[in-house]
């Protein structure tokens, strides 16, 4: 997975530069000296590290103070150092606190075991090494081949965890990875949390899906396996061996849940490429009409829905296509099919489908409107797809909550609403405010200048 | 209302040195590769490059043609190539590729890979195994920080959010310690050192053996006190709506490196253009940190001012109108420039959060916080899942519910990741294992407890089934006790209380005085009390991992009169956001001292969520 994303910047389009946006801010040329040599005391080591290569140690090995300082460590001042005045204090660890630092983490819980006292043994040694592996990077002749029992391999691997140096832990495994056996490896890496999800990592950067298969199965983590697998369908274009691969996938070991997604992903494939094969040379109505600007294919479900909704309308749920088969297929809630129903029959401002879509007949054969959704959501939907006010109206008039209602009203101004709405409550103040807001001599205007008229109505203002 | 200035404000160190020791190191590495030679540049290595070079000084080391790295085949007649880049497995590969393809038709070229802020070991054995080692030369560039403004100081590394939180791939711990190292050297010492998380203690002790390995300063401390922070000790925060100025500007235009491109929509003109956002600007540094509701009222004031300073040219003679053109002319016009410009963002972000419904989202986000509602709360986020508005923020919301509520019942995590799948794509399953293994959104297990927990591991222990036995700590360190911390330190204001936004008590005020962000209430208590003492519940709740250290006792009376003392730096690991600066702000000039913001990169909820998804190749 790359994460040099590309950039936005327009000016990166092409490879070759066109222009280039660097500020021209005066050139320090003439400092260039002072600063070099400021760099090069603070920033590059490497130069200097010749002379140390030979014996100095400098850096201790388990992080247990090797000289001292006269920072006091809080109160305990459990690892207090004396002479140099400018050492760094270290973290007071109390015994509950491992190196790692956490009252859980895994090598306090390994406390006493073999490595501990081995690692003693060998301190000294690995140290030395470590400090010769630091200062050689550079000149690439550092040498991990000396350690060749498993017992020293493992202690460097535990002495680079021990650092929390992240290159070194991945460097130490990449030496492990050429001379140890998968098996070895793999088992010893069980117990090393760290240096195993690095490995995880590094596995994953390099590509190696197959030796990363074999370890999560070997730990026994099949779920992650199995969604590892899953994953390599990204990487596959052509639809058809995409629909099969995700076919292979659906005996994998996922979690019951997750088995059930990746069924309905193969089934949604299986799906979008039938009715991809057949729309793509459909020359009914709606397709001259309202040309498809994309494939469907790996759309996601709704998309598929809305997509059917659109084109499908009204199909027999025999076919593939239509919206009633997708529903059933990949069981839809009633609400999400009517959102997505309603979106896309609006988008047509096929007013009778979306009239039809909310009509219940109760068991008297009354026909009466009823909504999974509020009608404030619905009224939304319509007016981002532009439905004139009467379409509007009706569904206004079906919001349950007389605020809301006449907040909707007001918003998308459905006067009659409004002007109903405040007649209702005997609001006169108000209707004179809303008179103000209309154009004169409009119907509306009209309205609200009888109803002022209107001797008989009992304003509560 | 401004923040920038107050009586009595420590000055901030100078940070452009540090620019200038970058630039000047890659000079030195550049005039290691004589000649000229063509120059590639990783893709997001670019905006900070700018900011510290131009292409004269490029040019000036016999750089040739500049070209971005884009991991496809190139066209380039130069004999020798440079590559700039982060160490990427992808991008070693990729060069490799090239040197072996110039092998095959027999072209002989010098190749140098310029790696920053330092090179990896398994980038090196990329080279090693594609038969290219010796061939390519190597060179570390050690750009560790890039000062984005007076106070804030950027890795630019937003992959270590990823890398160290979800993969737990600890690549960049040293990175972050030799930034602090490269502080340390230039700017001086410091008196204490406080920090919480795992990553946090990791980059502190990395930072203690750089400084014992390499030579000792002794030099006056330009900050006092430095606490360390990793990410996931607060989520809470960067899941939230960004509502101050500059957080706002971030969340809808992404400002990149300390700019931001405005589109046509606010320059209203046809063209594009991009602005440097920082304290030069001088009507974006009085708002950047106010409430959005505030900004209008005082944008509008500052035009009706500039409008008056304009009038002034009225009734003026030749002599007034010659000084008053050298003198203020420009400074009005600049000053127009950047208004109309804050004006035209302002505009374009209400149209742009009007369309959304911004307010119902807001409402949501304070029910969360807040634990009220969460019924409702639930058929929002499904129907905002249901319409397939952003998938981003549907993902935003449902981790905020995650987190807030210790996790989703069963039965509505179920539902709500299925529907997410339907609306937004199967493949965001993978989205959903990163997120749960990262304790972003979870499913509560029935009747689990803290000690229920512990007893478990215990067991575990004993039996030595040490895969089980990770996956026990994992999920035992992701317990957010979101609402019990929110308590314990009174984050979320009692609802129906007057918050005036226009004079903020608290750094609540980043959020409509909804919430305190969490990291910085942190940050607060533990500056306030010197240490995390009497905050023993509050840092079991967030999994411990909390220290603090004293510097040498001797001088640190002597210092503690100095400006420095009042300095503290806060280092972000794994990112932060304009809303947390912008609260720190606040809080330093309500204590009079001064802080200081580094972070491996700026985040907010979508760079934060865009880094986990998984839902493509």
């Amino acid at each position: 997975v790359s994460r040099a994303k590309p950039e936005d910047d327009e000016y990166w389009n092409s490879s070759k530069f066109k222009a280039f946006t660097f500020d021209d801010d005066d050139d320090e040329f003439s400092r260039l000296k002072e600063s070099k040599r400021a760099v090069n005391s603070i920033l590059v080591d490497d130069d200097d590290d010749e002379e140390e290569e030979d014996g100095v140690e400098r850096v201790s090995w388990s992080g247990e103070p090797v000289g001292s300082i006269s920072w006091s460590v809080k109160e305990t001042a459990s690892s207090i150092r004396s002479g140099s005045e400018q050492s760094f204090p270290k973290i007071d660890t109390t015994p509950s606190l491992s190196k790692q630092g956490s009252g859980y983490s895994l090598s306090s819980l390994f406390k006493g075991d073999l490595y501990d006292t081995a690692v003693r043994t060998y301190a000294p040694e690995l140290s030395h090494r470590k400090v010769r592996w630091k200062g050689n990077t550079r000149a690439g002749a550092f040498s991990l081949e000396k350690f060749r029992s498993l017992q020293d391999k493992l202690l460097l691997l535990d002495e680079a965890v021990a650092v929390y140096d992240g290159n070194l832990i991945t460097a130490v495994l990449i030496y492990l990875k050429k001379s140890l056996s998968k098996e070895i490896l793999f088992r010893e890496l069980m117990a090393r949390d760290v240096a195993l999800r690095h490995y995880v990592h590094y596995l994953k950067e390099m590509g190696e899906q197959k030796l990363l298969v074999e370890l999560m199965k070997a730990l026994g983590r099949t779920e992650d396996m199995a969604l590892m697998q899953y994953k390599e369908h990204l990487n596959i274009k052509d639809e058809g061996q995409r629909r099969d691969f995700l076919k292979s996938c659906l005996g994998l070991p996922f979690s019951q849940d997750d088995a059930t997604h990746v069924q309905d992903h193969y089934t949604l494939l299986e799906r979008q490429i039938i009715i991809e094969a057949s729309d793509k040379k459909a020359d009914a109505e709606i397709f001259k009409k309202f040309p498809r600007k994309a494939s469907i294919l790996n759309m996601p479900i709704i998309t598929t829905l809305y997509y059917s909704c659109f084109y499908h309308y009204g199909e027999s749920e025999g076919t593939y296509s239509s919206p009633e088969n997708i529903r059933k297929t990949f069981r839809i809630s009633e609400k999400q099919y009517i959102l997505t129903a309603l979106g896309a029959r609006a988008k047509l401002k096929s007013w009778f489908d979306v009239d039809s879509l909310f009509n219940t007949k109760n068991w008297l054969g009354y026909t009466k409107k009823r909504s999974p959704i509020g009608f404030h959501r619905v009224v939304d939907i319509l007016q981002k797809n532009s439905a004139p006010v009467n379409v509007l109206q009706e569904y206004v008039n079906l919001i349950d909550s007389p605020e809301l209602k006449l907040s909707v009203a007001l918003k998308y101004k459905c006067h009659d609403i409004v002007i109903n709405t405040y007649r209702d409550l005997k609001d006169r103040q108000e209707l004179v405010v809303y008179r103000e807001k209309l154009e004169r001599d409009s119907p509306e205007y009209r309205k609200i200048q009888e109803l002022l008229n209107n001797v008989q109505i009992r304003w509560k203002n | 209302m401004a923040h920038t200035e107050w009586k009595d404000a420590p000055g901030l160190p100078d940070f452009s040195l540090l620019k200038r020791l970058a630039r000047d190191q890659l000079i030195f590495l550049l005039e290691q590769l004589p000649g000229k030679k063509d120059l590639f540049i990783d893709a997001d290595l670019m905006s900070p490059l700018d900011r510290i070079a131009n292409v004269t000084i490029l040019k000036q080391h016999e750089v040739d043609k500049l070209y971005k790295v884009e991991l496809k085949p190139i066209v380039s007649s130069s004999d020798q190539l440079c590559f700039l880049i982060r160490p990427r497995i992808q991008t070693v590969k990729w060069i490799s590729d090239l040197v072996n393809a110039d092998k095959v038709a027999g072209r002989f070229r010098r190749y140098k890979i310029i790696f920053t802020p330092q090179k990896f070991y398994a980038c090196e054995t990329v080279l090693e195994e594609q038969g290219v080692y010796g061939d390519v030369t190597t060179d570390e560039w050690n750009f560790y920080i890039l000062p984005l403004d007076d106070d804030i100081l950027s890795l630019e590394l937003p992959e270590f959010f990823r890398d160290n939180f979800l993969e737990g791939d600890q690549r960049w711990v040293t990175t972050a310690g030799s930034a602090l190292r490269l502080l340390q050297s230039v700017y001086g010492s410091f008196s204490k050192v406080y920090g919480i998380g795992r990553c946090a203690k990791m980059v502190y002790e990395s930072w203690r053996e750089l400084m014992e390995d390499g030579e000792q300063r002794t030099r006056q401390p330009e900050f006092a006190k430095v606490f360390l922070v990793d990410r996931d000790v607060d989520f809470v925060t960067p899941l939230c709506s960004q509502v101050v100025y500059e957080g706002l500007v971030d969340d809808l235009f992404r400002i990149k490196c300390g700019s931001v491109e405005f589109g046509p929509d606010v320059t209203s003109s046809d063209k594009s253009i991009k602005v440097m956002l920082n304290s030069q600007d001088k009507v974006f540094s009085e708002i950047r940190n106010e409430h959005f509701s505030n900004v209008f009222g005082f944008l509008s004031q500052k035009a009706k001012n500039l409008q008056t300073a304009y009038d002034k040219r009225r009734g003026m003679d030749i002599q007034q109108m010659k000084a008053f053109v050298a003198d203020e002319l420009k400074g009005l016009k600049q000053e127009h420039r950047l208004l109309s410009l804050h004006i035209g963002a302002s505009e374009s972000m209400m149209k742009k959060k009007t369309k959304q419904d911004f307010q119902e989202l807001l409402k949501t986000e304070h029910s969360l916080l807040e634990g009220f509602e969460i019924r409702e709360c639930i058929t929002y986020i499904e129907e905002h899942i249901n319409r397939q508005v952003s998938m981003i923020d549907s993902l935003r919301l449902l981790c905020l519910l995650s987190i807030t509520e210790n996790g989703l019942l069963s039965k509505d995590y179920r539902s709500l990741k299925a529907q997410y799948l339907q609306s937004y794509g199967i493949e965001h399953l993978l989205t959903f294992a990163n997120l749960r293994q990262l304790g972003l959104l979870e499913e509560q297990q029935a009747g689990e407890t803290l000690t229920v927990m512990e007893s478990k591991v215990g067991k575990l222990v004993n039996d030595k089934t040490v895969g089980k036995l990770t996956d026990a700590f994992s999920s035992l360190a992701k317990k957010s006790n979101f609402r019990a911390l929110s308590k314990r330190l009174a984050l979320v204001p009692k609802s129906g209380e007057e918050y005036d936004l226009r004079v903020p008590r608290d750094m609540a005020y980043v959020f409509s005085g909804a919430y305190i962000p969490l990291s910085c209430k942190l940050i607060e208590q533990v500056l306030e009390r010197d240490g995390w003492t009497g905050m023993e519940e509050v840092t079991r709740m967030l999994n411990g991992q909390e220290f603090a250290v004293t510097g040498g006792s001797s001088s640190s009376e002597a210092r503690s009169k100095t400006d420095a003392q009042r300095i503290v730096l806060v280092m972000f690991l794994g990112g932060c956001t304009f809303s947390e600066i912008s609260a720190l702000r606040f809080l330093g000039k309500e204590r009079g001292c001064r802080f200081i913001v580094v972070t491996t990169a700026i985040t907010n909820s979508s760079r934060l969520l865009e880094a986990l998804l998984d839902n493509s190749a």
